[in-house]
């Protein structure tokens, strides 16, 4: 695919096993340090279980959700850097100048999706980049040609925006609103709407 | 000790004792054979790491550089050769001779039938595996006790002699049966250094020449189902996953290709690939809400482990009370279902319908109520669930093989698959057997192994006996094959490829007590990629290459349908001083004067070309050279038929085509089972029935032991790693830390939150790990992720979080195969001792 104007991820939470080959993917092509995730995978878990005198009744649920930097088109990290390093171009791709950069953090504090991504080793911080050098070549960014389940793809935001309509999101993700995220979520048949509490990040030490 | 041998069978010649001292690292390979910028970028991936303060990946900045960048020609296809059931394509780039990213196949159309084989989490890591700081470096000799993991540097030279002598020492001193090829998955996927199955691999074509080796049959993975579904059916095969678009209804007992099957060019696509074609209702019975079920359940029914048969049981009840089972079908097709398809000298009440409905030796009707108690699933569930697998025609009812891996597993496993016989589901499309899919695959030749001369063989889980009390094991008491009894103790171990030496067996503590005396036991060799647990243990240690730095094939993995090969080449020069398995199994065979009949003058490469020329025959298609092999990457062929329909042949023509069973239809009462039951010796309380009845398993629902440890635990298989391969994966450690699922009930009463760290332990051992609370696991029931490497600590305590060290040695009675899942358990926060403690 030739690339676009405005790239964006379309992220089907219905086929997402939670597998993480998007995120190891990532992790190789850019040799990221441990606690360094440019793309993240959240499980969403949530449900009771009750003892009653026929055994036990529950009413459990679960879905992943892969998120990496949403290419934001209002990107607050890039509002609240105080040196300009943290940037958009004109494909509407934010990334950090490392010339710039400081480590202050501000960005990745201000940031609802946690996509700025600080080094410790670096000093500086890191992030997704779209994988520019593989759009720019017309290939796919590697953590969606990684999906197994196919779950993760792209495209162009204008283009996804005339076949689905506004992006849209779902709980424990913040509300569209807040950044304008360029990503498409399919909601899983049991995702919770933006806001519910009625599921728990259940792996907060993986993300 | 020799100083000069001849070559090897092999392309590079052999090594002699290297001039540097021992314990030098990398530097004195690297100097050799790469040049420095190349070192450089390897030294970064591989020793940097440990440099850094704190840092385990360290990669450097210049292998970031070279990773990015829009030329792509520069990739080597390869693989991942590892026991998970797929089999992905890799593509390493590789610059100034060191892999600086790897990749999948993601190249063309994405077309179904021929798509996109993408490479799970773990084959996407595959750098930190081969670059690990766990590598082995060279040859070694062990200088301690054994299991103390004391060595001393060896020659290729000295430590090929040391293997050679013990060969005919204990060749003279005891037979060939006392040579024990242990089971082994790490390179399954290999033709040339296949390690599994373990009568195909270079080391069997080695012993083979040297007048054989005692076998074993069945596998950690499936003994129970392999060996008590052919008793039913004649064999085990089961529909394609991609055949549910035909069903009405699909059922997974515990079939979880979300997490076993994780390929993208595998069964966890195809199922979600159907389930989208066709939105066929889904329901996944489990004692874990699996990642399956999160894709494509739409009901989850916990079960508790062990009671798949009560549960089947409880089925069948309804099945046969409001007339749901298929009679005309089960009068053509099956024998034992009813007392007028019994077979002949058998008492009455011995059919299945009496054992249900209560008019069977033991009296007992089994209800959904009885079922539910058993089982855990409430009453009306079960009723439902009959109701919904009765009326659905056609159904498909699948099974993983969990439900089989526990103490009483044979039943579990003929009893899930008697519910589509009942139901008339069996030979047709949107129907199953019961039994695990089957898909399409082509035929590929191996390396030609030679026959063993030694007859005898034991059940794969029954070698730590056969070190102690070998003479003592018979067919009746324990399912040795071949010869009444066995003549002689295992003497000589070879293990290749494999951590079921201490990790992936039972009872590591019982086990690491019987290797550590090496007056039964008297040699043990290991070869292996890294210092694992079972590496350990090993007499003589040999570093062999990874499957990233030799030419290979590897013939496809699970898929429903595509057929594929893929032709792995060599990406990068062996590292330090490791060598393919074939080229050392040539020089033992030189020293031993059997080298012209192990090679038959051909280097490893030139068997590769005569198996290539082999698979040709077949499908001619193929490229003709190695060349041209490495050029094409993999070869892919779209099933040209429907999906794979099991039994389809007996069922539109059971005369004609009967099953491979006695009577040649499906046999719901076993008349071999029956008479197996009443000729072997079974310890106390444990029977093998023609029926596959709920029986109790020790450890399991009912048993006493259960007011001291209340927690069942069952393992799963986990995406940090296949089994124990790539278990020193900092990137997968990170992204799938170990950590046991516990049920927000059973930790509150324990008062425990997410992240503790947990101990969990019995009488044989314990575990110390952080603990996951999550509904997504029944009550009473905790999940440790299996293959996590064994660490022990002050005391024995593992802190590695490694499951055997609570698992049982004792045998399941039919198959002799690992009951891994009926484990009683206790768990509490740990306190004291960490793992700064471990060894
Ligand atoms: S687009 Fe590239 S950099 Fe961004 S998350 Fe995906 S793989 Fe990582
Ligand atoms: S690779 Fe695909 S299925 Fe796996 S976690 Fe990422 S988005 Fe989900
Ligand atoms: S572990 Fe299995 S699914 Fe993963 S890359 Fe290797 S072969 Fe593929």
């Amino acid at each position: 695919m030739p690339m676009p104007a405005r790239p964006a991820f379309l992220f089907d939470s219905r086929l997402c096993t939670g597998c993480k080959a998007c995120m190891i993917a990532c992790k190789d092509k850019n040799d990221l340090d441990p606690g360094v995730r440019w793309r993240r995978v959240t499980e969403c878990t949530g449900g009771e279980w009750t003892r009653t005198a026929e055994g036990y009744r529950q009413n459990v649920f679960s879905y992943y959700l892969s998120v990496s930097c949403n290419h934001c088109e209002d990107p607050i990290c890039v509002q609240s850097c105080p040196t300009t390093a943290m940037h958009q171009d004109g494909n509407g791709i934010v990334s950090v100048d490392p010339k710039k950069c400081v480590g202050c953090k501000y960005c990745s504090w201000s940031c609802p999706y946690g996509a700025p991504q600080y080094s410790e080793r670096l000093g500086r911080m890191t992030k997704c980049d779209f994988c520019r050098d593989e759009i720019e070549a017309g290939r796919p960014p590697v953590c969606v040609a990684a999906c197994p389940s196919r779950a993760l793809q792209w495209g162009d935001l204008e283009a996804l925006r005339g076949k689905l309509g506004q992006p849209m999101a779902v709980a424990p993700l913040p509300p569209v609103s807040a950044t304008r995220p360029a990503l498409f979520v399919t909601p899983h048949r049991d995702a919770r709407p933006v806001g519910s509490t009625a599921g728990l990040k259940a792996n907060p030490e993986e993300v | 000790m020799k100083t000069t041998h001849p070559q090897p069978g092999a392309s590079r010649p052999s090594r002699s004792a290297p001039a540097y001292a021992a314990g030098t690292g990398p530097e004195d390979c690297a100097a050799r054979s790469l040049n420095r910028r190349a070192f450089l970028k390897w030294c970064a991936l591989l020793g940097g790491a440990a440099m850094l303060p704190g840092g385990l990946a360290g990669l450097c900045p210049a292998v970031a550089e070279a990773a990015s960048g829009g030329d792509r020609q520069d990739f080597v296809w390869s693989s991942c050769n590892v026991n998970c059931g797929s089999r992905c394509v890799l593509r390493a780039m590789v610059r100034d001779g060191a892999m600086v990213r790897m990749d999948t196949d993601n190249l063309g159309a994405d077309d179904y039938g021929t798509h996109q084989i993408r490479a799970c989490l773990r084959g996407r890591a595959m750098r930190q595996r081969v670059y690990a700081p766990e590598r082995l470096k060279y040859p070694m000799l062990r200088t301690g006790k054994r299991g103390e993991a004391a060595f001393r540097r060896a020659s290729w030279d000295e430590a090929l002699d040391v293997i050679a002598a013990k060969m005919k020492d204990v060749r003279e001193r005891y037979g060939n049966e006392a040579f024990y090829l242990n089971y082994g998955t790490g390179n399954l996927g290999s033709v040339m250094s296949k390690s599994w199955p373990t009568d195909q691999t270079p080391i069997t074509r080695l012993m083979n020449c040297f007048g054989g080796y005692l076998n074993h049959y069945n596998t950690y993975s499936t003994a129970q189902i392999a060996t008590s579904m052919p008793y039913l059916y004649g064999g085990g095969l089961g529909n394609a996953l991609s055949d549910i678009v035909n069903s009405k209804l699909v059922v997974l007992f515990g079939n979880n290709p979300a997490e076993t099957r994780m390929s993208g060019g595998g069964v966890v696509y195809d199922i979600q690939r159907a389930k989208r074609e066709s939105n066929v209702r889904v329901i996944v019975i489990d004692p874990r809400y699996t990642d399956t079920a999160v894709a494509v359940a739409d009901e989850w029914i916990p079960i508790r482990p062990a009671t798949d048969a009560a549960l089947a049981a409880g089925i069948a009840h309804v099945l046969f009370a409001e007339g749901l089972a298929d009679r005309a079908f089960m009068d053509t097709y099956c024998v034992g279902h009813d007392e007028a398809h019994l077979p002949e000298g058998v008492p009455a009440g011995s059919s299945y319908e009496a054992y249900i409905m209560g008019k069977g030796p033991d009296g007992v009707a089994k209800t959904p109520g009885w079922a539910s108690a058993i089982c855990g699933v409430p009453v009306d569930t079960i009723v439902r669930l009959a109701r919904e697998i009765g009326t659905a025609k056609p159904c498909c009812i699948s099974q993983g093989w969990g439900p089989q891996r526990h103490h009483n597993g044979e039943n579990n496993c003929r009893a899930i698959a008697v519910l589509a016989a009942l139901t008339g589901n069996v030979g047709i499309p949107g129907g199953n057997t019961g039994a695990r899919e089957g898909g399409y695959s082509l035929p590929f030749p191996g390396f030609p192994t030679l026959k063993n001369p030694v007859a005898a063989s034991i059940s794969f889980f029954l070698w730590t006996d056969a070190i102690v009390r070998g003479p003592e094991m018979t067919a009746e008491r324990d399912g040795v094959r071949g010869v009444p009894r066995l003549n002689v103790p295992v003497k000589f171990i070879w293990n290749y490829a494999g951590n079921a030496l201490i990790n992936q067996h039972s009872d590591i503590n019982r086990t690491a007590r019987i290797l550590s005396d090496d007056t039964m036991c008297e040699m043990i060799v290991v070869v292996e990629n890294f210092m694992t647990p079972s590496a350990r243990f090993a007499d003589v240690l040999l570093p062999a290459v990874t499957n990233l730095e030799e030419n290979d094939f590897a013939h496809q993995g699970s898929t429903a349908e595509m057929g594929y090969v893929v032709f792995a080449q060599k990406a990068i020069e062996p590292l330090f001083e490791s060598r393919s398995v074939y080229d050392m199994c040539a020089d033992i065979a030189g020293r031993l004067g059997i080298r012209d009949q192990y090679t038959e003058g051909r280097t490893r490469d030139e068997w590769l070309q005569k198996i290539l020329a082999a698979a040709r025959q077949k499908l001619p298609d193929l490229p003709a050279t190695l060349e041209e092999a490495w050029k094409l990457g993999v070869y892919k062929v779209r099933n040209p038929g429907k999906p794979f329909v099991a039994y389809k042949a007996f069922r539109d023509d059971p005369v004609a085509n009967p099953l491979a069973t006695p009577s040649g239809r499906i046999e719901i009462f076993s008349k071999r089972l029956w008479d197996i039951g009443h000729k072997w010796e079974l310890p106390e309380g444990e029977r093998i029935t023609a029926l596959p009845e709920y029986d109790e398993a020790t450890e399991g629902q009912g048993d006493p032991l259960r007011k001291k440890y209340p927690l069942q635990l069952v393992t799963h298989h986990y995406k940090q790693r296949t089994h124990s391969t790539y278990g020193n994966v900092p990137w997968l450690k990170e992204a799938a830390p170990q950590n046991v699922w516990v049920n927000p009930l059973d930790a509150a009463d324990r008062g425990l939150a997410h992240g503790d760290m947990v101990r969990v332990f019995n009488d044989r051992g314990a575990t110390v790990l952080p603990v996951k609370v999550t509904p997504r696991i029944m009550p009473g029931t905790i999940s440790i992720p299996q293959g996590a490497w064994y660490a022990p600590g002050a005391g024995g305590t593992d802190f590695g979080g490694s499951a055997n060290i609570l698992t049982s040695l004792r045998p399941s009675p039919l198959a002799k195969g690992n009951p891994q899942h009926t484990t009683l358990v206790e768990l509490t926060r740990h306190s004291g001792g960490s793992h700064a403690n471990a060894s």
